[in-house]
Formats: C-alpha cells, sequence, structure tokens
C-alpha cells in the first residue's frame, strides 16, 4: 500500500456555501504534502474531513485505507493531529501530558525521545502554562507524534511564531519524514510550502487549483516578471523575452516622459505563482 | 479498562492540580460549613442541633458545586480550548472519556461530603449521620443527577470566559433558595415555587430525612422521583446535543 490518502471528488457545502467544490489529490507513504491556500479556500474544511471531525457531502476517501467518517480507534492509533488552534492543560508538565496522551495507544514512543524530537528537552518538567507560544506548538506536535503515527496532520503549524520559532519547527517537521511518517500540512506561507513540501497542492474557492512539486508550479509560469508603479498602480508583465520586453517598455517611458517606479525585474518565486492563482477572478 | 484507569488518573491530576476549581467547587461548601458551624452549629435549628442541621444544606451545595458546577465548567472550558476536539482525534473512546470525567467527579464529592460530615462531628460535636447506607445511595444519586445535568448544561454556553460566572449564577442562588444555607421557612413563597422547580431542594430534603430522622431512601420516593427525572433528563439531553468541537468562530 503506497498511497496514504485518496481524495477523490470531494464536496463538502455549509447551507449555502460551497466550501470544498469537488477537490481529488492522493498523498503517497513517507511524502510531505502542503495544501496551500487563502482563508476560506477549503484547507481546513479538507484536513478535518480526513480527519474525521466533519461529514462530506460527496466524494471518496481512503486514509491509511479507511474512510475517516466510518473510522474506529485502530484508526486512530495510526493518525496523529496538530490542530490550528487549541490549548492544552496548562496545569501538568511536558512530561505528564505526554505521558498521559501516549496511555491511549497500544505502542506509544517513548516520552523522552518524542520531547528530543521536537527540542523541549529543558522544559520537560516545566507546567504547560510557562512555556512560551512556540514551545506550546511544539509541545502540541510531541501529542500528535507520541502515539508513533504513520500519518501526521498538521493545520497551520507555525503561523504567529516567530522567524526563528519557524525555523526550528521545520527542523523538526523535516525530521518526520526521516522517520518515515506521512505529513499532510496546511498553511498560508508560501516558503514554507517551498521548503518543506515534496508537492503543493493551491486551493482557490474549495478547488485545487494547482498541484505538483514547488518547482514545477514555478516553471508553470513565465520564467521572468518585470513590475513597475504607474499611477500608483502596480503593473506585472510576465514574459518568455524579458530583453525585448523591457526595451520596449523603457522606450515607451522615455519617449512619453514617464518614470517607470519600483522597477524591477526577477524570476518568479512560489509565491507569485500562488499570487497569480489565487487573485485572479476573485469570488 | 486499562484505559479508564489510566485516564481516571489523569483528570484526578487535573483536578487536584487546578487551584481554583478546586476551591470554588470543592473547598468552598468545606469552607462554609466551618464558617456557618461557627456561628449556628451548637445553637437549635428546626429541632435539630445546628452542626447536624448545617450537614445537609453543606451537602446539597456541595452536590450543586462539584458535580454540577466544576463539570459544567471544566467541559466548556477544555471543549472551548480545543482538548475535547483533540482527544477525539485520539484512540481514546468517548464513552471511557465521559466514564473517567463522571468518576473524578463522583470522587470529588463524596469525599467533599464525608468531610463535611467528618467536621461537622468533630468540630461542632454533630452525631453520625442515622442511616448511613441509605445516605451512601442518596450521595450516589444526587452526584449522577447534577453530573448528568451539568453535562447538559454544557450545551448552552458557548464561550469559556464567562462560563464559571454564568454557572454560578445559576447554582448559588438556587442553593439558597432551596435551603443550603438556611431554612426555608422564611422565604416568601414565590422564591420557593423556583426552588420546588429544580431538584437541588428535594436532594437537601432527602439527605436531611436521611442524616436527621434515620429515614431510609425508600421511604422518600417522591424526592427520589424528581431527582432521578432530572437526572434522566439531563442525560438524554446530553446525549442529543453534548458538542466535541468549539463553535465556529
Amino acid at each position: 500500500m503506497s498511497r496514504a490518502v485518496v481524495v477523490e471528488g470531494l464536496e463538502k457545502a455549509y447551507g449555502e456555501v460551497r466550501a470544498v467544490r469537488g477537490v481529488s489529490f492522493t498523498i503517497e507513504t513517507g511524502e510531505v504534502f502542503g495544501l496551500l491556500g487563502p482563508n476560506g479556500a477549503g484547507k481546513t474544511t479538507t484536513v478535518e474531513i480526513l480527519e474525521g471531525y466533519r461529514t462530506r457531502d460527496a466524494g471518496r476517501i481512503e486514509v491509511l485505507g479507511v474512510d475517516p467518517a466510518t473510522a474506529g480507534s485502530a484508526w486512530r492509533e495510526r493518525i496523529g493531529v496538530v490542530l490550528q488552534s487549541g490549548s492544552l492543560y496548562p496545569q501538568l508538565t511536558v512530561v505528564e501530558i505526554l505521558r498521559l496522551f501516549g496511555g491511549y495507544y497500544e505502542r506509544p514512543r517513548d516520552v523522552g525521545e518524542v520531547i528530543g524530537i521536537v527540542g523541549l528537552e529543558e522544559k520537560k518538567d516545566q507546567r504547560v502554562h510557562t512555556l512560551s507560544g512556540g514551545q506550546k506548538r511544539r509541545l502540541d506536535l510531541a501529542i500528535a507524534l507520541v502515539g508513533d503515527p504513520e500519518l501526521v496532520f498538521l493545520d497551520e503549524p507555525t503561523t504567529g511564531f516567530d522567524p526563528e520559532a519557524r525555523r526550528r519547527a521545520w527542523d523538526t517537521i523535516r525530521s518526520l519524514r526521516e522517520l518515515g511518517k506521512t505529513t499532510l500540512l496546511t498553511t498560508h506561507y508560501l516558503d514554507e510550502a517551498e521548503r518543506l513540501c515534496d508537492r503543493v497542492a493551491v486551493l482557490r474557492d474549495g478547488k485545487i487549483a494547482a498541484l505538483g512539486r514547488p518547482a514545477e508550479l514555478t516553471g508553470a509560469l513565465p520564467p521572468t516578471e518585470i513590475r513597475y508603479r504607474l499611477d500608483g498602480q502596480e503593473v506585472v508583465v510576465r514574459t518568455e523575452e524579458p530583453t525585448r520586453v523591457l526595451n520596449e517598455l523603457t522606450a515607451e517611458a522615455l519617449r512619453s516622459g514617464v518614470e517607470l517606479e519600483a522597477l524591477e525585474v526577477s524570476r518568479p518565486s512560489l509565491e507569485d505563482v500562488y499570487l497569480s492563482l489565487t487573485q485572479e477572478s476573485p469570488r | 479498562m486499562r484505559l479508564f484507569l489510566h485516564e481516571l488518573r489523569g483528570e484526578l491530576r487535573l483536578y487536584v492540580r487546578s487551584r481554583e476549581l478546586a476551591f470554588f467547587t470543592f473547598l468552598l461548601p468545606i469552607l462554609f460549613l466551618v464558617i456557618l458551624g461557627s456561628a449556628y452549629g451548637d445553637e437549635e435549628i428546626e429541632g435539630h442541633l445546628g452542626a447536624d442541621y448545617l450537614v445537609s444544606g453543606m451537602i446539597g451545595y456541595g452536590v450543586a458545586s462539584t458535580a454540577f458546577a466544576g463539570l459544567a465548567i471544566v467541559l466548556v472550558i477544555r471543549r472551548e480550548e480545543g482538548i475535547l476536539k483533540r482527544l477525539r482525534a485520539t484512540p481514546l473512546p468517548a464513552f471511557t472519556y465521559i466514564a473517567a470525567v463522571l468518576a473524578t467527579t463522583m470522587i470529588a464529592f463524596l469525599v467533599g461530603a464525608v468531610c463535611i460530615v467528618a467536621l461537622a462531628v468533630t468540630l461542632f460535636g454533630g452525631h453520625f449521620p442515622k442511616s448511613p447506607v441509605s445516605l451512601a445511595v442518596a450521595l450516589v444519586l444526587g452526584g449522577a443527577c447534577f453530573a448528568a445535568i451539568g453535562i447538559g448544561v454544557t450545551t448552552f454556553l458557548h464561550r469559556s470566559e464567562g462560563a464559571s460566572a454564568a454557572i454560578n449564577a445559576v447554582y448559588i442562588p438556587l442553593s439558597f433558595l432551596s435551603g443550603a444555607f438556611f431554612s426555608q421557612g422564611g422565604f416568601p413563597r414565590f422564591l420557593t415555587i423556583a426552588a420546588d422547580i429544580f431538584p437541588l431542594k428535594y436532594f437537601i430534603d432527602l439527605v436531611a430525612a436521611i442524616s436527621l430522622e434515620g429515614e431510609q431512601i425508600w421511604e422518600r420516593p417522591v424526592e427520589v422521583a424528581v431527582i432521578a427525572v432530572w437526572g434522566l433528563a439531563g442525560t438524554a439531553f446530553a446525549l442529543r446535543r453534548f458538542r466535541w468541537v468549539p463553535r465556529e468562530g
């Protein structure tokens, strides 16, 4: 069994709002897969259906070969979940909370080892309420790992982190791959997806707007971008022939005596792909 | 069973460590017994020694604060903070979790009740309850009933902030109206009507009949029935409406 997750034609509406409209993708075992998209694109709805929290209206889903809607304790032994928000028992220590959650599983990982993976050795006997926001998030991740899951869901694991904390979290998420875990990660940080994910699906308005390796996605756009401001409006020109376009543009500007403010020539990043996918024809 | 004991140990540790909750829901009834007992313990109230009379009222206040209020507040906070949601993603069965939480609540309430009786006897010369077996059955019945109502009431509270204020606004006035602190004798009629609807007054009367008069629990079918019906209604409501996840932002 090489496919950890199979999603086919997933649909979910909340009343009139169609939050997820025919989403399909697969995640291979051992892969780090990213779901990207702006708020309201359907990321959390999709992930929570896969986690078994929400019901779906249509579509076929297999998570570790099981339909999450009917899955039981044996299936929950094999998944780990980090929710987007939420707190933990503030009055327990790091070790105590990991022992408590580890006890729910048949074969938990060693608590000390899990603390090492997330880098909380120095805090292991501290109460949870004394931890910083970033440390609490790492404890969240440790709780998701303590059952030694095959598949880990991370819903916006670094939202609200300072740059240093994000880099540490990235190292931890990379170590999941080394442990052979399959990871489904949602994020709205492009650099995060670019650095961590083997493949990325970009969601927009409940549909997949693009799917592939980060390098493939950036390759889908014309290789060069020319940006400038005209009358306070940003103008972006994407082209295969930057020399000719730039020449025409500057010649025209010189002739009419217009200054091209903030003129910039660059190669597209995943961020540009993302913006081009998520911003054209807004709802 | 292993999971139940594991979770029970965890819940007991959480209960003992949550100082604020333990104070308001567990210690306060005991503290009130000591304060009121110092004032009225040696007087005669309705034909009984004050200390003995106070015991049934404080056990009634204890069931409302420990089993009803404490449980409801904890569950609302855990739900709104996403802890219940997170637990649903683990292999711990919902039934096992609720059973462990209920057992913790019951243990806290029973330990509190034993403390109240012990303090009344040792500090204020009170008497040991006359029908201890019936009293134990009544305490378990009351604890279960108020815990069920506590779980049911969580469905009306949508935020963790203010949950304890809302719960306090319900059970503290109700405790007064139901005669937990003073005899209802001097209350105007319209206040006692409110108390007649809710089960607390019946529980206090039941405990008083058993511990003061030495009656057995089966001699008080009306009180037992009212408590049981409230408990069943709370259970039915909780089964239909209980939520594991926070309300959508």
